[in-house]
C-alpha cells in the first residue's frame, strides 16, 4: 500500500512497451447531410453596380439550353462548420508528419520538411501566372535550371526534363521518348515490343500498353533477380526498349545490370531506369555508370516533396544527348544573363503538363537537395540502407516471416517480406496483419499485384526514422504476429481502434449498387427518384 | 567541448556517428559498405557527386530561397489580365487551412483503416463535383485538365472500338498536344472548326468514336452550338467528349445536361493556386453506366456499410479495371496524380454552394461583358469576336498597326500583365472577380495610350 506521505504517490507509471493508440473517431457525417438552406461558406464578390447597369445579364444572351436552370445540389454551411467538418477528417487521417510510416514500402515516406513548404506557400510562388513575362519570373526559371543541373549529376544524364507530374507521368514521358527515337530512325513500326519485370511498378507495363506496345514481363529467377537468360529469349529486333528498377520492390539490388542494358543496346533498344528506388543509393551509383539512355526520379519520394493524399508529385526525366531533343518542351535555358523558356523543335514529343510542370515541388525539391548537399545526399542513402538492415534485423526474428529470395544478401531501399508461414500456421491473411497494425497507429502495405510473394509486407524506413522509430515499428509488428498465433480473434475482427471497423467490399463490385457519388447513393441505394 | 558535438543533419538523425555505430553492431555489420556488396565496382561513382555546398542551417537555406524569390513578381490580381487555362481566383483561407494540414498534406496511400478521412474527403470531392457537373460518377483528379481531356478521349475509343476522334472548335495548343502525343498510333485525330456543317461533315466519313468539343472554347468563347454537336455525336453512334471550366457551371448548364457522355476539364480555378502551373489537375465526370465506368483508368472511391451500423467506409469500386490490378491488362495507367487539390476544390464547393457558384459565374460573365465592352471602346482596338458571350478569357484585336507583342511589352512596362500575342495583332486577356471596374478603366487607359 502506497504511503500517503511518500513522493511516490505523485509518480506516474512508465509507459507501457506499446503505445495504446486511439484514432481519432468522430463519427462524422457526409458534408451532404450538414448544414440548412441559407448558410453560406464565402461570399465571392459581386459585380459593380455600373458593370451591371453597362451590360445587363450576359447569360440572357446565350440560348436557354447553355444557361443553368436548377441550382446544383451543393450542401449550404457557414464558414466555421466546413471548417470543422474537414478539420475531423483530417484528424481521422495518419499523416507520415504524425507516425513512423515505414510500412508504406516503395513509397519512400520520408520526412517533408516544414521550412520547404513556407517558400511554396509564398505570394511570389504561389500567386504565379505561368504565362507572365519571363523577365517577372526570373527566380522560379533560374530554380528550375539549377534543379535540372542538380540531377543531371545526381543521374549522370545528360538533359533533365522536370515537366511530368509524377512518377508514372514520368516513366510515360520516357516511353513517348523512346517512341520518337525510334520513329525518328524510322523503326517506329519495327519496334513494338518493351521489356520489363514482375518487381518494376505496374505502370512501366502499363504505361507501354498504353503506348501500343506489346509488353513482355521477366519474372524473378530463383534469386529474386530478372531472368537474364528470359530477357536473353525476349530481346531482339522488335524491342523497343527495357524499362527497369533497381534496386527491385524486394530491396534487391541486380548486380547484373549493366549486362541486362549491353543486351538491349546490342539489339538496338533503349534502356530506361525506373528510379523510384534511388533513395538508398544517391551518390552511390547512377544511371550514367550503368549504361541507361533516359532515368526518372520520383520528387515526391527520393526528394521529399509531401506525398499530398496521392499527389500533386513530381518527376523528373533525364535522358542522353541524343535523346534530349525529344523531350517534353518548353526547357529552361540561360544565356549566361537570362533564364528564358525554349519551345525547343519538332522533334520534342510536346506537352505532358501544362506550362513547366508541378512547380512548388520543384522548388521544394531544389531546397531539399540545397539543404544537404554532396556528402548530405550520400549520407541520407547510407542511413536509409543502414535503417533498412537494421530493420530487417529486428522483423526477421519474428516467427512466421521470412525474406524471399538471394537469401544472406543485403537489401537496398527497401525490403519485401513474407507471411507465408504465419499465414499457413495461423489462417490469416497479410492484408489482415495491416489492419490490425492500424490499431497501433501506423501504416502497412502489402505489395503491388499480382503478389508475387505470397503474403507480402513492404517496409522501406528511409534516412527520416530515428532508431527508437525503428524499434517501435518492428515491436508493433511483433506483437501482431504474437497475436496471429495467440489470440487469432482479435486479429481476425481488426482494427478495433481506428477510426471505422472492418469495411464491407462487395458492393463496390456491384454495378447495381456501387456509390461513386452521394447523388448515385441516394438513387441506386436509398431509392430517391432524381 | 561543445566544438565536438556532431552537427548531425536535423533530417537524418541515425547519422549521429554513436547512434549509427550502435546500430551497425546490432546487426553484426562492419559499416555501411556491406549493404552496397551488390553494387560492381565497375557501377560505382568513385568521386563524390558535384554539388553546390549545402545550406545546412535553415537560416542559410531560407535566405538562399528568398534571393531566388525575390526575382519573381507577384502581381496583384487586378494588375494580371493572364487566364487561358490557369486562372487566378480568390483561394477561400479555409481551403488553404485544410489542404496544408499535416495529416492531409503527408499522408500517401494508406488503406481506410488509418486513412479513412482522406477517402471521406476524396468521396465528397467526388460527389460535390459530381453535383456541380450533374453526372453520378467522377473520378479522383488525374493530373491535369490535358490528361482529362486526353483519357477521356481514350475511354471514347475503348468504349465505341473506333478510331477517329473529332476535335471541335478552337483548342488550347499545348491541350492539343498532349492528346496528340497520347493517341498517337490508336487513334486519327480530325480538327474542325466550330460549325454544326463541319461536325456533320467529319462524323459522314463514320469510325468517329467521339465527337470533342468545349463549353469554352480556348479564347472564353461559350460556344452556343455545342447541344447541336453533342446531338450529332450520338447520331452518329459517337461519345459526346465536353471540356469545360468547372467555375462556370453555376451558370452554364452541365454539359451532361445537354447530354454530354463525358465531362472533362481543370480543377484549377476551383481555389487552388496558380503556382506558376503547379496548380493544375483533371477531373472527369460522366453517368454512372457500367460501359463507362469499366473505362476510367483511375481509382473510384465509392461509399459502403462497414460492420458497425451508422459507419460510413469507403474503397475502389471495381478495382479490378485499374494498371494497379492488372497491370498492361488495365485500362491506361493509375498512380500518383492529384489528390490533394482535389481535397481543395471539394472544400472550395463545400464553402461556395450552390448561391456562391452562381454568384461567381454571374459575376465573372458580367465582369467579361463589361471589359469586351469598355476595351472595344478603345480606338484602335476591336473584338475578335463581337457577337459571343465570353467567359473570363477573350481576344483583342488591334487594328492600329502595333503588333501585340509590342503592346504587350507596353502593358507590362506599366506595370500590366496581359495581351498575350494570339496572332500578329491579336492579344489574349482574362478577367475574373477579382478585377473591379477600376482595373479594367486602368487597362483600358493604357491600351488608349499604346494602341493609338
Amino acid at each position: 500500500m502506497t504511503d500517503r506521505r511518500t513522493p511516490s504517490r505523485a509518480r506516474i507509471a512508465p509507459k507501457p512497451a506499446l503505445r495504446r493508440f486511439q484514432q481519432a473517431r468522430w463519427d462524422e457525417k457526409l458534408i451532404f447531410e450538414l448544414g440548412s438552406p441559407g448558410e453560406r461558406g464565402v461570399l465571392p464578390p459581386l459585380p459593380d453596380p455600373a458593370v451591371t447597369a453597362a451590360v445587363g445579364s450576359p447569360a440572357d444572351r446565350l440560348p436557354a439550353a447553355l444557361r443553368r436552370t436548377a441550382a446544383p445540389a451543393l450542401p449550404e454551411l457557414g464558414q466555421q462548420q466546413v471548417l470543422r467538418h474537414y478539420l475531423r477528417l483530417s484528424q481521422e487521417n495518419l499523416g507520415a508528419d504524425l507516425n513512423v510510416d515505414v510500412g508504406q514500402g516503395t513509397c519512400t515516406m520520408k520526412y517533408s520538411p516544414k521550412v520547404n513548404d513556407t517558400f511554396v506557400r509564398d505570394r511570389r510562388i504561389a500567386a504565379l501566372h505561368p504565362a507572365q513575362d519571363p523577365s517577372t519570373v526570373q527566380g522560379v526559371l533560374e530554380l528550375a535550371y539549377r534543379l535540372e543541373q542538380l540531377l543531371k549529376e545526381i543521374s549522370g544524364m545528360d538533359r533533365v526534363s522536370l515537366q511530368p507530374g509524377a512518377g508514372s507521368a514520368a516513366i510515360w514521358t520516357n516511353v513517348s521518348v523512346i517512341r520518337a527515337h525510334h520513329a525518328a530512325r524510322g523503326e517506329a513500326g519495327q519496334r513494338d515490343e518493351i521489356i520489363t519485370t514482375a518487381f518494376s511498378h505496374p505502370s512501366n507495363a502499363a504505361c507501354a500498353k498504353t503506348a501500343g506496345y506489346r509488353v513482355i514481363t521477366l519474372h524473378p529467377d530463383a534469386d529474386g533477380y530478372p531472368d537474364f537468360e528470359a530477357l536473353r529469349a525476349a530481346v531482339g529486333p522488335r524491342t523497343a526498349a527495357l524499362l527497369i528498377t533497381n534496386p527491385e520492390d524486394t530491396g534487391i539490388y541486380n548486380p547484373r545490370i549493366a549486362e541486362f542494358v549491353e543486351l538491349v543496346h546490342r539489339a538496338g533498344g533503349l534502356c530506361a531506369y525506373d528510379q523510384a528506388n534511388a533513395n538508398g543509393i544517391l551518390g552511390i551509383t547512377r544511371a550514367r555508370e550503368a549504361g541507361f539512355d533516359l532515368c526518372h526520379f520520383n520528387l515526391h519520394k527520393t526528394f521529399s516533396t509531401p506525398h499530398a493524399c496521392g499527389g500533386p508529385a513530381a518527376g523528373a526525366c533525364g535522358v542522353t544527348a541524343e535523346l534530349a531533343p525529344h523531350l517534353p518542351r518548353p526547357t529552361v535555358e540561360f544565356d549566361g544573363e537570362r533564364y528564358r523558356l525554349d519551345d525547343g523543335g519538332p522533334e520534342s514529343v510536346g506537352k505532358i503538363r501544362p506550362y513547366l510542370g508541378v512547380v512548388p515541388n520543384l522548388v521544394r525539391a531544389y531546397a531539399w537537395i540545397m539543404s544537404l548537399g554532396a556528402d548530405g545526399l550520400r549520407e541520407a542513402a547510407e542511413t536509409a540502407v543502414l535503417n533498412n538492415n537494421y530493420l530487417l534485423a529486428l522483423v526477421r526474428r519474428i516467427h512466421g516471416v521470412s525474406v524471399p529470395y538471394a537469401e544472406g544478401r543485403p537489401r537496398v531501399e527497401q525490403v519485401r517480406y513474407s507471411w507465408q508461414r504465419l499465414s499457413e500456421d495461423t489462417g490469416l491473411h497479410s492484408e489482415e496483419l495491416g489492419y490490425r497494425a492500424a490499431d497501433f497507429g501506423t501504416h502497412y502495405w502489402t505489395s503491388h499485384h499480382p503478389y508475387v510473394v505470397p503474403e507480402p509486407m513492404t517496409l522501406e524506413p528511409t534516412e527520416s526514422y530515428s532508431r527508437a522509430d525503428l524499434d517501435e515499428y518492428a515491436a508493433i509488428l511483433a506483437e501482431v504476429a504474437r497475436e496471429a498465433y495467440e489470440e487469432p480473434e482479435t486479429v481476425r475482427t481488426a482494427p478495433h481502434r481506428s477510426t471505422v471497423h472492418r469495411i464491407r467490399h462487395e458492393p463496390l463490385d456491384d454495378p447495381a449498387v456501387w456509390a461513386v457519388s452521394w447523388r448515385a447513393y441516394r438513387r441506386k441505394v436509398l431509392g430517391e427518384q432524381p | 567541448m561543445s566544438a565536438r558535438v556532431p552537427r548531425t543533419h536535423p533530417y537524418i538523425p541515425n547519422s549521429a556517428p554513436d547512434v549509427r555505430a550502435a546500430m551497425l553492431a546490432a546487426i553484426g555489420a562492419r559499416g555501411v559498405e556491406e549493404f552496397y556488396a551488390d553494387i560492381p565496382a565497375a557501377l560505382r561513382l568513385r568521386r563524390p557527386l558535384e554539388l553546390p555546398e549545402p545550406l545546412r542551417s535553415e537560416a542559410e537555406l531560407t535566405a538562399h530561397l528568398e534571393e531566388l524569390l525575390a526575382r519573381n513578381t507577384a502581381v496583384p490580381p487586378g494588375r494580371s489580365f493572364l487566364g487561358a487555362g490557369c486562372y487566378r481566383h480568390h483561394v477561400p483561407a479555409v481551403v488553404d487551412e485544410v489542404v496544408n494540414r499535416s495529416e492531409f498534406l503527408t499522408a500517401y496511400a494508406g488503406e481506410p483503416y488509418e486513412d479513412h478521412g482522406r477517402f471521406q474527403a476524396l468521396w465528397e470531392y467526388q460527389s460535390l463535383m459530381a453535383e456541380l457537373l450533374a453526372v453520378e460518377v467522377v473520378n479522383v483528379p488525374t493530373y491535369d485538365g490535358f490528361q482529362a481531356a486526353a483519357t477521356a478521349l481514350r475511354m471514347a475509343g475503348r468504349a465505341t472500338g473506333r478510331h477517329r476522334l473529332v476535335l471541335v472548335g478552337e483548342i488550347d495548343p499545348d491541350r492539343l498536344s498532349r492528346i496528340h502525343d497520347y493517341v498517337r498510333g490508336v487513334h486519327e485525330l480530325v480538327p474542325v472548326p466550330a460549325e454544326p456543317a463541319a461536325v456533320r461533315a467529319a462524323l459522314a466519313d463514320g469510325d468517329a468514336a467521339a465527337v470533342y468539343a468545349q463549353l469554352t472554347d480556348f479564347s472564353g468563347r461559350i460556344d452556343p452550338e455545342l447541344p447541336d454537336y453533342i446531338e450529332l455525336a450520338h447520331a452518329a453512334g459517337a461519345l459526346a467528349v465536353v471540356h469545360a471550366n468547372p467555375l462556370s457551371l453555376g451558370v452554364l448548364a452541365p454539359p451532361a445536361d445537354l447530354g454530354a457522355d463525358l465531362t472533362c476539364g481543370d480543377l484549377q480555378p476551383l481555389g487552388i493556386h496558380p503556382s506558376f502551373g503547379g496548380g493544375n489537375a483533371g477531373f472527369i465526370g460522366s453517368p454512372d453506366e457500367p460501359r463507362l465506368v469499366a473505362e476510367y483508368p483511375s481509382r473510384l472511391f465509392g461509399l459502403v456499410p462497414t460492420e458497425v451500423p451508422g459507419e460510413y467506409g469507403f474503397g475502389d469500386v471495381a478495382y479490378e479495371r485499374t494498371s494497379f490490378a492488372l497491370r498492361e491488362e488495365g485500362k491506361e495507367w493509375v498512380g500518383t496524380a492529384a489528390a490533394l487539390h482535389g481535397i481543395a476544390a471539394g472544400v472550395y464547393l463545400a464553402l461556395m454552394g450552390p448561391h456562391g457558384m452562381r454568384e461567381i459565374g454571374e459575376t465573372v460573365l458580367a465582369t467579361t461583358a463589361y471589359a469586351r465592352q469598355r476595351l472595344a471602346e478603345v480606338p484602335g482596338v476591336d473584338l475578335a469576336d463581337p457577337g459571343a458571350v465570353h467567359f473570363a478569357d477573350f481576344t483583342l484585336r488591334y487594328t492600329g498597326g502595333r503588333t501585340a507583342a509590342e503592346i504587350a511589352a507596353a502593358l507590362l512596362e506599366r506595370g500590366l500583365h496581359g495581351g498575350t500575342p494570339a496572332g500578329e495583332h491579336e492579344g489574349r486577356y482574362c478577367v475574373t472577380e477579382l478585377h473591379t471596374r477600376a482595373d479594367i478603366e486602368h487597362l483600358a487607359t493604357a491600351l488608349e495610350e499604346i494602341v493609338k
